[in-house]
Formats: structure tokens, C-alpha cells, sequence
């Protein structure tokens, strides 16, 4: 008997939910551990599961709904889809959360019911941030939503993993989504389709829990599958408080086949940009500066969590503690727990009494869906993760992507601005 | 399963996303793809959705459906009367809501193929076969995985489910 080829993470967490020995390539039938549906892919999936002859949940413990896009609904269409998701939830006892609560994958994350070696799939393509907390979570549509509410299962091409290597001391002023986006635009805008990025190397100690959500939601912007950091301290003190649970911590094999290698030398990064309409179209900060900005958007699930806040505050206070005349500032929390932590440490009040409009949490302004939608003509900067035309709701506004500091620097100055200068 | 089919070819560019298919914000009014067609690629061609035949095939270059998980994508698509999409490469979830909704995804070289040239295409388990009618040339195009062949074969993944598979009382 030969010993076992080594394997990825992506292979390792594949093999123990589908109980065979998977490799790259392969295509596998998975038990999962959680399944995410949102109030915009929910409603067909509903619709699928009636379809699929569907009775009960595989496991009502283990199918989470949460009303984000919509959030609060600004149509009666859109109140309606609510109401289906409600009734669904009750009827057969699904976790819902209301709007308000926040962005799906944030929430659970937040409440500790994704851990280390799990499985989760969610019907929004941002379920890769998950990833940071060493889980295989990967998006689907509405279909494999409904036959994995019914049957616990998704099948999943095993994919090919790209080793993406940190390394080099962080420079000051370096924004995670500053090497997110150089991330992306290097790999381009299919650069890891089908496949995981496994993230790691000495440069991911210099990054928070926090920080490395940013890189496992912006993957998916060059198709990535998954993109999964390994299990170390800062996911321990991410889940201590949140559960008891450690989960099943995964690391590669040594010896483990990469698709290829990418080392990112963070010494060498300064502050990104991506300009309309792509976010894999991306360009140091220096190239644009001066560009005037009529609306900044804080919030989503790449810039919208507590730290992000305090940093784009530290910035505006840093830079007279005033929001330019011409600029709307929009504040979106990415969740209830990441607004009422803004409220007690003042952050809120503060951004407030400069000028910012603070809106419900859930995704915000992100994709038109609620919330502010930019005038005809508009140049937006936002920390959200997708700019192509007409994302925000309307197709002549020009919008631009960057770190909290960046749009907070740009909301003061009413002009794409370089944190780095400020104060 | 095989599917056979012809029609004219609608060629579309690289990274064709899900949000240009169908924009978010009219999701907001309505689910009905029938109502939704009207507005398929309406960011990127406002012309685009007025001017589909049913038959038309979508021939688009690569990444096509990258972005937004979104299946009502596909569903729009569908409801346009779009028979199959050919592209050098698809997004992984377009690919999957694609396949589950019995729109058959095709990956082959598509760039040698011109707006309005007629396509014809054959799909089976064992293998893929396109053809460029207007230049008289076969194209190779990439078998689809076992358990794609089997989707579709069903019909699309309501179908597949209603058989049984997966079903752990059966197991």
C-alpha cells in the first residue's frame, strides 16, 4: 500500500465531507455544514424547492436566511419577498435573520456557527469570506440552495488551489484592501476561477481576523472558489466569546500540489484603487488623486465592519473633522453587532454630526438594491467590492474602489485623496 | 442525454458579468424572467434585448457570468428564448446555475465567430461538438464533467432531485 498523495485544503476539507479520497478534479457529493440563503436568491429558491417536491429542511439547525439586500425593502415587491422568507422560516423552522441584523455570512461569522473545517455553502457569491476563518464556504445559486436545504448536499468540483504567499514587512498606511486589490488585479478577473487561493506565509500575522475577510471576499472578483487562510491564533481569538467550538482546523500537506505559486511582497504595496467598471482594473492611488467625488460609500462586507469605521474616523478627525460640502457620505454598518459597537464607542454620533448619512445595516448602497443611489453622472468612491456599471443603480455614475482611509480621506477633500497624506 | 441545436450566433466580449445580464435593481419589481427579458444586457446594449430571436446563442468570450451568483441570470437568458451559450470560458457559479436549469454551457474558442453567423452544436455524455456553419469549420469544445452530463440529462437539478439522488432516507 502506498502512503496518501498530500493534499490541499481545499482537497482535505472535500475529501472528510464527501467520505472519499478527493483530489483536484475530481467531482464530489458533499454533506454541508451550513447553507446560507439571502432575501435577493432565497425567493427563487423557494420556488425550487417547491419545484424539487421539498417537505422539511435537511436540518433546520443548519439552513440560515438572512434579509440583507433588501434592507429595510423599498418596494412592496421587495416587503413581499421578506414575507415569503418569514413564512418559510417558521414553517419549517429555518434561523432567520431580520432586517437589520445584517449581510448574511457576516452574521454568522459574528455568532460563531461557522468554525474551522467546515463546509458552508450560501446563495451570494461574497459567502468566500468566510474563508478567513479556515472554512471551505463557496457561493451558489438559488437551485443548489433549494437541493441543499432538502438533501444536505451540493455536489463540487474539487478544485485546484493557488498558493498565494505573504510575506514582507506591512508599510504604514497599508490598507488590507490595498493588498487585496493588488491581490486581484495580478490574478485578473478569472485568474482563480474553479479554483481556492489558500492564503498564508509569515505576512498574514501582520493582518487581523478582520483584515483577512477582505482578502477572502475580494477572491471571488477573479473567480476564486474558495480562498481560505489557515487556523491560527487570530482565528482562535476571533471564535473565543462567539462558541465554545473550535471546529476541525485544516492545514495543507507538505508536499500538497499547487495549481501555482504567487508570493505578494507587502513592503512593495502602497494604496490601491480600482477604477469603473472592473475591480480587478486596478491603480496606485498617486495615478488619481485629485479626481472630485460627489458620494463615499463606507460599509458592505469588504469595508463595513468595526474597525473600518474606526479608521475611516480617524482619518476625517485627522482631517478637520469636517465632510466636504460636495460630498454625500454614506454609512452602512455590515451588521446589528458591528452598528450597536459604533453607537456605545461614539464612532457613529461622531460620523453623524459631520454629516454622514448612517443607513440600516445589511449591503447598503452596494448594488442598488437599498439605500442611496448615486445621481446621474456621479464619480462614487466605495469601500464595497464590485464596481461595474450600473452596480449601484445607476449606469452613469462612475465608480471607484478603496480602503476605509482612502474614501474617508476623499470624503474630507471632496477629491480621490491619498490617506497617507492626510494629517 | 444530447442536445442538438442551431442558431444565429449573439457575440458578446470577455467578463461579461451577471449584473450586466440582468441588473440588480430590477430584481427589486419583479422575479418573473418573462417581464425580466426585456431588460437582458440592457448596461452593456440597450438594443441587445429587442433584437433576440428565439434559437439565438449566445456566443460570448471568456469569464462570461462572473460576478453575482445571481440564478435569475440564467433564468433571463432562458425566458429570451436563448437556446445555449458558448463562451471560452464561464464563471464557476453561472456555469453551475446554468447547468441546473438545463441551459447548456459550452466551452470552446469562440473568437473566429462573427454576429449573426450561424452555429450549430451537439452535446452528449461522451462528447461536444460545435461547428461555425457561416465559415464551414468545427470547433473542439471541452466535454462536460460526468455529473453535469447527468443534470442535464435529468433536465436540470429539479429533475434530478425529484429522482432521488442525494436523498438520505434512500441511501
Amino acid at each position: 500500500m502506498t502512503a496518501a498523495r498530500p493534499k490541499t485544503i481545499s482537497e482535505k476539507i472535500l475529501s472528510t465531507k464527501s467520505g472519499t479520497d478527493a483530489y483536484a478534479s475530481d467531482i464530489v457529493v458533499c454533506d454541508v455544514d451550513l447553507v446560507i440563503g439571502t432575501d435577493a436568491s432565497s425567493p427563487m429558491a423557494l420556488a425550487y424547492f417547491d419545484k424539487m417536491g421539498g417537505q422539511r429542511l435537511f436540518d433546520p439547525e443548519r439552513v440560515v436566511f438572512a434579509l440583507d439586500h433588501y434592507s429595510p425593502p423599498s418596494t412592496p415587491k421587495t416587503a413581499a419577498f421578506h414575507d415569503r422568507v418569514r413564512a418559510f422560516a417558521r414553517q419549517t423552522g429555518a434561523r432567520l435573520h431580520e432586517v437589520g441584523e445584517g449581510i448574511s455570512h457576516q452574521i454568522v461569522a459574528e455568532q460563531g456557527r461557522v468554525l474551522p473545517g467546515d463546509l458552508v455553502i450560501g446563495a451570494d457569491s461574497h459567502t468566500v469570506t468566510c474563508g478567513a476563518l479556515n472554512v471551505f464556504a463557496t457561493g451558489v445559486g438559488s437551485s443548489d440552495l433549494a437541493a441543499a436545504m432538502i438533501t444536505g448536499r451540493v455536489w463540487l468540483r474539487v478544485p485546484e488551489t493557488i498558493a498565494v504567499t505573504l510575506v514582507g514587512d506591512r508599510p504604514r498606511g497599508l490598507a488590507a484592501k490595498d493588498a487585496a486589490l493588488a491581490l486581484i488585479a495580478e490574478l485578473g478577473a478569472e485568474g482563480a476561477n474553479y479554483q481556492t487561493l489558500e492564503i498564508g506565509g509569515p505576512g498574514i500575522a501582520q493582518f487581523t481576523l478582520e483584515e483577512r475577510f477582505v482578502f477572502s471576499n475580494l477572491a471571488v472578483e477573479s473567480g476564486a472558489k474558495a480562498a481560505i487562510f489557515p487556523a491560527d491564533e487570530a482565528v482562535a481569538s476571533y471564535l473565543a466569546g462567539r462558541t465554545t467550538n473550535v471546529g476541525t482546523p485544516v492545514g495543507a500537506d507538505d508536499g500538497a500540489t499547487y495549481a501555482r505559486a504567487l508570493t505578494i511582497d507587502l513592503s512593495t504595496l502602497t494604496p490601491r484603487v480600482a477604477i469603473p467598471h472592473s475591480p480587478n482594473d486596478v491603480v496606485t492611488i498617486g495615478r488619481i488623486v485629485g479626481t472630485p467625488v460627489q458620494m463615499v460609500f463606507l460599509g458592505t462586507c469588504t469595508g463595513g465592519r468595526v474597525p473600518d469605521f474606526h479608521e475611516a474616523l480617524d482619518v476625517l478627525e485627522r482631517a478637520g473633522g469636517r465632510v466636504a460640502p460636495s460630498v454625500q457620505l454614506v454609512v452602512t454598518p455590515a451588521s446589528r453587532e458591528v452598528y450597536l459597537r459604533l453607537i456605545e464607542d461614539g464612532t457613529l454620533g461622531k460620523l453623524a454630526a459631520m454629516g454622514a448619512i448612517v443607513t440600516t445595516p445589511g449591503c447598503g448602497a452596494c448594488c442598488g438594491t437599498s439605500g442611496a443611489i448615486p445621481g446621474d453622472g456621479m464619480t462614487v468612491l466605495s469601500t464595497a467590492n464590485r464596481n461595474f456599471k450600473a452596480r449601484m443603480g445607476n449606469a452613469s455614475a462612475s465608480i471607484y474602489l478603496a480602503s476605509p482611509a482612502a474614501c474617508a480621506a476623499s470624503a474630507a477633500t471632496g477629491r480621490i485623496t491619498d490617506p497617507r497624506t492626510i494629517g | 442525454m444530447a442536445i442538438e441545436l442551431e442558431g444565429r450566433a449573439r457575440v458578446l466580449g470577455d467578463d461579461i458579468n451577471t449584473d450586466y445580464i440582468i441588473a440588480s435593481t430590477r430584481k427589486r419589481d419583479t422575479l418573473d424572467e418573462h417581464v425580466l427579458k426585456r431588460y437582458l444586457l440592457e448596461t452593456i446594449d440597450p438594443t441587445f434585448a429587442a433584437s433576440v430571436k428565439p434559437g439565438d446563442i449566445i456566443v460570448a468570450g471568456s469569464n462570461f457570468g462572473c460576478g453575482s451568483a445571481m440564478e435569475i441570470a440564467v433564468t433571463v437568458i432562458q425566458a429570451a428564448g436563448i437556446s445555449a451559450v458558448l463562451a471560452r470560458s464561464f464563471s464557476r457559479t453561472f456555469f453551475r446555475n446554468a447547468v441546473n436549469n438545463g441551459l447548456v454551457p459550452l466551452e470552446c474558442e469562440t473568437s473566429g465567430i462573427v454576429e449573426g453567423a450561424t452555429v450549430w452544436v451537439r452535446a452528449s455524455e461522451s462528447d461536444v461538438v460545435v461547428e461555425d456553419k457561416s465559415r464551414g469549420l468545427a470547433i473542439s469544445a471541452r466535454p462536460l464533467p460526468e455529473m453535469v452530463g447527468e443534470i442535464l440529462k435529468a433536465g436540470g437539478l429539479v429533475e434530478y432531485i425529484r429522482l432521488g439522488h442525494w436523498d438520505r432516507s434512500r441511501v
